[in-house]
């Protein structure tokens, strides 16, 4: 089990979170015209990278908020955990 | 009976508390102290089982939780359980166990005429042998091999013992009490910090509790006892014995399994028969120690050849004697020192020793004491079917090729030792890559992967003196780190004998034509030969030589197999054993009870239960219940000896003529709030949100970003930035984290907060032509006129003092209100529903009606909305706004989403009116076709109509638009069942939607 800090609440178990995918996708601007290829990037196609990955994860049963963890997908090393709206230098 | 081969005096077990238990319907004493095995030595019974394939005598083999043989089934409190190595059982008043793998009896067992097919089962036997004829296997074959194979029966009956989980947090988590792991915890605890020790065992003290060592002037015993007592008494450590930690997972999560109650009778009431901890440790010492490794020689399988460091265990702890002719055979030192031990209780043993000219102050010793050793010697084969009553030796030349004159001599027992293999299981399941170490030809931990120190033994130190140093140093060093303190501990003076090189030297060569099985893997039966035809076939991956002989695959997980089977393959492909690798080891290190595992999570504790306010009225008014997600709803109230589908239908015709209630707490409820809440709203329904006025509803549908409809319900707006939204009981939570994200993560600068009030309010939805006038009543002072509350209104109000809100809303399609009040009232509410009610003649109503009611009307739910349907697929594409962007809209353009003969709702009633349709049921344009039979779409939810007094459904069928009138058919190969039916439209009451806005 992963062993998780919340940059709001601080360390917590993996049962108290839930994934949420890729976190580099950005959501296409509302209204806006895009190709097909470009929808199909957003809503489907992921990359299943090994290694370091910035993905999801939300503090369900915790404070609620977003989070970003930047964690390795192979060894399950967790580098750094960001707020939602943190800079990602 | 009497205790044959126990010692007048020695051994750590309580003479004064004999205990009387049965083995195999045989009475027996032991003592208070003793394991299951000890006992059973103690009175000279060393027959216990059979093997896996050849059905072999098997005897004991260890003397803990490396035992390959003695498995049991065990009987307990009248409970039975299997897989119990007796080897750590501990005796207890009243135990009885059986042998497993034999019938009748482990005496007289028919399986063993597997012993004399066993050229015909080779490794690999059932790839080769039970593929002919294709139909033989499920009606021949399995059923033989089920029969014939297995260590035990599993009980049927419900466990009604109690097991824990616990979660713990420590700054040192110990793995193993020996000599490095009490030293390590008495340094780290020194240092103030907070120390786990877990011992598998009953007694702490690992090795020491049978090595003649002497630690500061004290004997090896006494030291692990001081430490241990002293221990005990600190606040900061936690000291835990008959604890198995058997996995490491990711981030210093370790688990560790406590046997609290398994030594006894009975569980004692209040406690748990075993707990289970969940330990987030910041560092781990591994400090498990090691296993001896077998030698590997004919018939080494024999019923009294056992592991030399067992022997000594027995001797030294439990008074016990393996043999009163022992035959110790060993390519080190160690196995000398159990033969001193037999000398100095009476006992003459012989030593056969594979080293040419071994020197040591231990070989000295026994040299001294007139024990008998023969260098260069080794045993070829074990004689004796269910025991060892002689062994074939003989003298072995220098490169250990050349057998020299085969001699008999008269043995009861052969105690092989094969130096050590370290415990390297936790460390390698934390990702440590193992290294080979050649002076101890064994593996051992390689570098950290997590924060994870390997001491003593399980790192392939096997002195005393380097064991103590290092480990005090580790638990100095590691706790500095976390606690700043620096305590130093004086390091005790250590005396010990000092070994000599062991010998590379594990398996015996047969003699000229002789074929003897000499035994790899005793639990799976995995003998030298099935190795050679491994490889033979062209299997070259010791990962794949494992897995098509089974070497390692057992119970016992290959804890005193893998080694051996290593170097041969080794020694055959002529390779160095690092070159060969070893395979995976991975959780558990031992079997673990399934209760253990579960916890308290069993039966209803298995999931939260959440009740509505009103639940204890719907008890008493005997409610049938169901679960829907972990809410308890009612499914039917029940009126004297109706079933389900009776009381359902009355309560669904109560609704249609007169009023009904019915209990819709459990839907989930959202708080949004702020200035952009109605922007929020637009964004995430389909149709448009901007203009909804203040005290109206509105119906929406949300879709996920690849166009499949996520969820509905209605959302109300209570004042300018302030909205009500509802959701299905079942996707309450997703809506919740589905907003959240959006507002998060995709549009910050929305200024909305959503919260769920779903347990804040308690919701009833009054339902039927009568129900304006039970409204009037309930709230003499409002205006709840067509026009003073019309269809999609919203109202506050006071119901006889409490707070309600009122919104005129409908599920059930006929006019129908839903009132909440706060949680607290929601009683007070149902009561005073009912007691107005009475005049309309008002009947609580249930899930079951609620879905007839609904179903007929032609309104979805969770079973159309199923995640893999569209908007149009459930006739809610009029509610997409052309005009505005929302969530999934960008997918709608999917050509398959446009497709002009997508799947669409409708409705479906049988051509004879009366035969219901089962759910899930396909829809086939012609009944007799051959398979596989196209199928047009299936049924999503049927019902009994009370409006039309027959069967009705409702169907997602591919090009359902222009289907209305067809005749199809309905196949049910479950319930066999082919029903002809007739498409209709799915609202097949009231089409014009006239009732809702009366």
């Amino acid at each position: 089990m992963l062993h998780i800090k919340c940059p709001h609440c601080g360390m917590r178990s993996q049962n108290e979170f839930s994934y949420g995918g890729d976190a580099s996708i950005k959501r296409p601007q509302l209204n806006k015209e895009i190709s097909d290829e470009e929808w199909d990037n957003f809503v489907y196609n992921r990359k299943s990278l090994r290694g370091k990955h910035l993905e999801l994860w939300q503090h369900l049963s915790g404070c609620r908020q977003w989070i970003k963890v930047e964690r390795d997908t192979a060894t399950h090393e967790i580098f750094n955990t960001y707020k939602a709206d943190e800079e990602i230098t | 009976m009497s205790q044959k081969f126990r010692l007048e005096n020695g051994g750590l077990i309580n003479r004064d508390k004999k205990l009387s238990f049965k083995f195999n319907g045989k009475s027996y004493y032991g003592y208070e102290g003793d394991t299951l095995a000890s006992a059973l030595i103690a009175n000279g019974v060393h027959l216990v089982g059979r093997s896996f394939k050849y059905h072999r005598p098997r005897g004991f083999f260890g003397a803990g939780v490396d035992e390959p043989y003695a498995v049991v089934q065990l009987y307990r409190n009248n409970e039975t359980e299997p897989n119990i190595k007796a080897t750590e059982q501990e005796l207890f008043e009243g135990l009885e166990a059986k042998s497993v793998n034999c019938w009748p009896s482990v005496n007289f067992d028919i399986g063993a005429i597997n012993n004399f097919l066993k050229i015909f089962l080779p490794a690999g036997f059932y790839y080769k042998t039970f593929m002919w004829p294709k139909s033989f296997w499920y009606r021949v074959y399995e059923p033989f091999i089920r029969k014939a194979a297995g260590l035990g029966v599993a009980s049927t009956k419900h466990d009604k013992e109690r097991y824990e989980h616990k979660y713990e947090y420590c700054d040192l988590l110990i793995a193993g009490s020996g000599p490095s792991g009490l030293a390590s915890a008495y340094a780290a605890a020194k240092n103030g910090a907070r120390v786990i020790l877990a011992e598998d065992k009953p007694r702490f003290g690992g090795s020491l509790l049978t090595s003649d060592v002497n630690i500061g002037n004290q004997s090896g015993e006494d030291w692990a006892n001081s430490i241990i007592s002293e221990l005990k008494e600190m606040p900061n450590v936690v000291v835990k014995n008959r604890s198995q930690v058997f996995g490491y997972y990711d981030h210093n999560m370790l688990v560790m399994s406590e046997k609290v109650s398994d030594h006894l009778p009975k569980t004692k009431k209040h406690h748990p028969k075993q707990r289970l901890w969940y330990i987030r440790a910041k560092e781990v010492l591994i400090s498990s120690g090691s296993i001896e490794r077998p030698l590997v020689f004919g018939n080494n399988d024999t019923p009294g050849v056992m592991l030399s460091s067992a022997a000594k265990e027995y001797l030294k702890v439990y008074g016990v004697l393996v043999g009163k002719n022992p035959l110790v055979f060993t390519n080190n030192d160690s196995g000398y020192e159990t033969a001193i031990e037999f000398k100095k209780n009476g006992v003459n043993p012989i030593i056969l020793d594979s080293r040419v000219n071994p020197q040591s102050e231990i070989i000295d010793e026994a040299i001294n004491l007139g024990i008998k050793i023969k260098f260069s010697h080794v045993v070829v084969v074990a004689q004796g079917y269910k025991k060892v009553s002689s062994a074939d030796i003989a003298k072995i030349s220098d490169d250990k090729k050349q057998l020299g004159t085969i001699e008999n001599i008269k043995c009861d027992c052969i105690c092989v030792s094969g130096f050590w293999t370290p415990t390297i299981h936790l460390a390698s399941q934390s990702g440590n890559k193992a290294k080979f170490k050649e002076e101890i030809d064994a593996f051992v931990p390689g570098t950290s992967k997590q924060n994870e120190t390997t001491l003593g033994a399980a790192n392939g130190i096997f002195t005393l003196e380097e064991t103590l140093k290092d480990s005090f140093i580790a638990g100095q060093d590691l706790s500095k780190k976390i606690t700043n303190n620096d305590n130093k501990i004086s390091f005790p003076n250590v005396v010990e004998k000092k070994s000599s090189q062991h010998d590379k030297f594990w398996c015996v060569p047969l003699p000229k034509g002789k074929s003897y099985k000499r035994f790899l893997d005793f639990q799976n039966d995995v003998a030298v030969s099935d190795i050679e035809i491994a490889l033979k076939e062209g299997y070259r991956s010791i990962e794949h030589v494992k897995r098509y002989t089974t070497l390692g695959m057992a119970t016992d997980q290959g804890k005193t197999s893998n080694l051996n089977g290593l170097q041969l393959v080794s020694n055959i492909e002529n390779k160095v054993v690092p070159a060969v690798g070893h395979t995976t080891f991975r959780p558990p290190y031992t079997p673990i009870s399934i209760g253990a595992i579960v916890g308290r999570e069993v039966g209803k504790h298995s999931k939260p239960t959440r009740k509505s306010p009103m639940h204890a009225w719907h008890e008493k008014n005997n409610a049938v219940f169901v679960d829907a997600g972990v809410w308890l709803r009612p499914r039917y109230y029940k009126q004297g000896n109706e079933t389900l589908f009776e009381a359902s239908k009355r309560e669904a015709k109560n609704v249609r003529t007169n009023v009904g209630v019915c209990d819709v707490t459990t839907l989930g409820k959202i708080d949004i709030k702020g200035p952009d809440a109605a922007e929020l709203l637009n964004r995430v329904y389909t149709n448009a949100w901007l203009k909804l006025p203040v005290g109206k509803a509105r119906y929406g549908v949300m879709l996920r970003e690849d166009g499949i409809v996520m969820d509905d319900g209605t959302t109300t707006r209570i004042s300018e930035n302030h909205y009500h939204m509802t959701t299905t009981t079942a996707q309450a939570a997703n809506v919740l984290s589905h907003l959240e994200y959006y507002l998060q993560l995709v549009w910050p600068e929305l200024n909305v907060h959503v919260v769920s009030t779903t347990e804040q309010w308690a919701g009833a939805a009054i339902a039927g032509p009568k129900s304006r006038k039970l409204l009037e009543k309930l709230f003499p002072n409002n205006d709840v006129s067509n026009e003073g509350l019309p269809f999609m209104g919203y109202m506050e109000s006071e119901l006889f003092g409490v707070k309600a809100r009122i919104f005129r809303i409908s599920f059930s399609g006929e006019l129908a209100y839903e009132v909440n009040v706060e949680s607290d009232n929601g009683q007070f509410m149902w009561e005073k529903i009912i007691e107005l009610g009475q005049e309309f003649q008002v009947q609580p109503y249930g899930t079951e009606a609620l879905s007839t009611l609904r179903i007929e009307m032609g309104h979805v739910a969770g079973s159309e909305l199923d995640g893999r349907t569209i908007s149009y697929d459930t006739s809610l594409e009029g509610l997409i706004s052309k005009k505005k962007d929302f969530i999934g809209k960008r997918s709608l353009n999917r050509e398959a989403f446009t497709s002009s003969d997508r799947q669409k709702i409708v409705g479906v009633v049988p051509l004879d009116k009366k035969t219901s349709i089962p759910e899930g049921s396909h829809l086939v344009k012609d009944a007799q076709a051959p398979l596989p039979n196209k199928k047009l779409g299936h049924i999503s939810a049927s019902c009994w109509s009370v409006e039309h007094d027959n069967p009705f459904s409702l169907a997602i069928l591919k090009d359902g638009k222009n289907m209305i009138g067809e005749k199809l058919f309905v196949m049910c190969p479950l319930k066999n069942k082919v029903i002809p039916v007739e498409i209709v439209s799915s609202h097949y009451v009231d089409p014009k939607g006239e009732r809702v806005r009366s």
